[in-house]
């Protein structure tokens, strides 16, 4: 088993408003592993937000332990908290650049909080601005850079001190896609060939599927449902993950004309089956059509995922080969009753009802 | 006028350096007190990186009833106090210690103000990088408000020059001292004016000096 680098252990936060007692976060436990992009994905106000802050306690958690590396950050003294959370580095939505320090400056001022000679400082910041392909803006302030630019300046500078994670906090919900993508693949570059943790805040479902292993749906304050992205995009089993995950099945208020269709399956297409034409095939093969419901194809970190639901023909003979097709080319199906929407019924074994 | 150029031009020239005098010295010693003062608002305060609810509000009100009272009013009644500490109540030095007090809470409200402009997202990036408090104040708080408090400082140096003209009804030296002698128990208006004239060169010189600082420090905008 992989080493536990973050350990949230029944961590609960309230806030004390106007209105009253509000509570932030519900009795989180959390591992996140080293090594791992481990998303965690809510609507605005689930407290995800919050959640992130009470990793290096920049919300001081009202019951509950924080373990980092194994060592318990709270009730930590000023400055050991402090040298701990060094290794630990964080990114921001709206960047929280210094704006009266170039570029170069801003990625030295970690080196010289910790106390690192002003060589030492100059000569490392140069080399992360190559990383972050920004050489040219070495001494361009904040106010003279792009969104995307900044970002690269926070990460750069996220990158100093050497941490062993990077907290990253809607880290390109201020950007336009493009730049969100070109973002995404730096990070996931500094996870894989680095080896540095990234914990993703996020309520954008394609920053998960494009930068992250592990996903935990956090709703109202709690973690709903948690796992490999992989296994949840196959099979969500609570509403708040099905609301993310498809959103276009769950905003429907009444089953559509598709679920008075018979004899339908759900299939899961994976990295092995998504390439070939195994529906064309199998018309071909039987001489008989199958009628397409829907479909959706997805990568994941770049392997490919597909969901499909279509309807076998009337006759329960060809129906039967049919199928025995699906299983001879190893496609993972699932038959879907009559009058009931296709995401009740996941591929991979019964669906157990968590809300 | 019945008094020579050269006299006039040594009695207006003594005049503007006393007042330059008493600002300049005024003004700084009123930051060696008013700046840590203003900092220890901001990190006391609700939303500070210590908020300490008890000082802060003991501070500020502190602040808030010696910036109510009235300079005049204010000097007048510091005179017996300053009269034992320093040996006299009227004149240059008398009139400077009163600007002391005068402006010390408001520098530390100027101060206070260029402080709260510092975006939190920065504050909260230094913190979770490990910074101190102090590394905090000294490295993000006054070096991000900069610009801020250098036109706040030049705008307290033009107040401080007011407060010192005002002291010149009471016996304080320097060019309001002269505008009040000659301009109103001499009744030489011509006079008068000489120094008001004076007074608007002094207080445009400073705001000039003051915006160019402010904006040559400034990397926000190039």
């Amino acid at each position: 088993m992989a080493d536990t680098i973050i350990s949230l252990q029944g961590v609960t936060k309230e806030f004390d408003t106007k209105g009253g007692q509000v509570v932030a976060l519900k009795d989180i436990n959390l591992d996140i592993e080293k090594g791992d992009s481990y998303g965690i994905i809510g609507l605005s106000g689930a407290g995800k937000s919050t959640l992130v802050r009470t990793i290096n306690l920049l919300e001081q958690p009202t019951e509950g332990k924080v373990l980092f590396d194994g060592q318990v950050l709270t009730g930590l003294k000023n400055r050991d908290l402090n040298l701990q959370r060094r290794k630990i580095s964080m990114i921001f939505q709206q960047f929280n650049l210094l704006m009266q320090r170039d570029a170069i400056g801003n990625i030295c001022f970690p080196l010289e909080i910790a106390g690192v000679g002003k060589a030492e400082a100059q000569a490392k910041a140069e080399e992360l601005l190559k990383v972050v392909d920004l050489e040219d803006r070495a001494h361009s302030y904040p106010s003279q850079l792009s969104g995307g630019q900044k970002q690269r300046v926070a990460i750069a500078r996220a990158l100093a001190s050497d941490p062993e994670v990077i907290l990253c906090d809607e880290a390109t919900s201020a950007l336009d896609p493009k730049t969100t993508r070109s973002i995404l693949s730096l990070l996931r570059k500094i996870n894989e060939e680095r080896g540095i943790t990234l914990v993703v805040i996020t309520h954008e479902m394609n920053v998960i599927k494009q930068l992250c292993n592990k996903v935990a749906v956090i709703e109202n304050g709690e973690i709903v449902e948690r796992g490999p992205v992989k296994e949840i995009f196959a099979n969500p089993k609570t509403k708040a993950a099905r609301k993310l995950f498809f959103p276009d099945a769950t905003e429907r208020e009444t089953p559509t004309a598709r679920t008075a269709v018979k004899n339908r399956l759900r299939l899961a297409f994976n990295e092995q089956t998504a390439y070939k034409p195994i529906i064309a095939n199998m018309i071909l093969d039987i001489g008989e059509p199958v009628n397409m419901l829907y479909a959706n194809m997805d990568a994941l970190l770049d392997e490919q995922n597909g969901q499909m639901v279509i309807a076998l023909s009337d006759d329960k003979e060809v129906a039967e080969k049919q199928k025995a097709y699906l299983i001879k080319e190893g496609v993972d199906f699932t038959e879907i009753p009559e009058d009931s929407d296709y995401y009740e019924y996941p591929v991979n074994g019964p669906r157990e009802e968590v809300d | 006028m019945n008094m020579a150029i050269s006299d006039l031009v040594s009695l207006l020239s003594k005049g503007t350096l006393e007042t330059l005098q008493m600002t300049l010295i005024g003004t700084l010693v009123a930051y060696l007190f008013g700046l840590p003062i203003g900092v220890s608002l901001i990190v006391t305060g609700p939303n500070g990186i210590k908020p300490r609810p008890i000082y802060n509000k003991v501070m500020g009100f502190i602040v808030n009833v010696l910036r109510s009272v009235p300079f005049l009013i204010l000097m007048i009644a510091l005179m017996p106090y300053i009269r034992i500490v320093i040996g006299t109540g009227i004149g240059t030095r008398a009139t400077t210690a009163a600007l002391i007090v005068a402006a010390t809470p408001f520098v530390a409200r100027m101060v206070e103000q260029s402080l709260l402009e510092v975006d939190p997202g920065v504050i909260e990036a230094a913190q979770a990088m490990g910074a101190s408090n102090f590394q905090i104040i000294k490295k993000v708080l006054l070096l991000e408000a900069r610009p801020s408090l250098l036109n706040g400082a030049a705008v307290a140096m033009i107040t401080i020059l007011g407060y010192s003209a005002m002291a010149g009804a009471v016996g304080g030296g320097g060019l309001g001292n002269i505008a009040i002698r000659y301009g109103l128990h001499r009744f030489q208006p011509a006079i008068m004016w000489i120094t008001v004239v004076l007074l608007i060169i002094l207080v445009q010189i400073m705001q000039e000096i003051g915006i160019r600082f402010a904006a040559r420090m400034d990397n926000r905008i190039n």
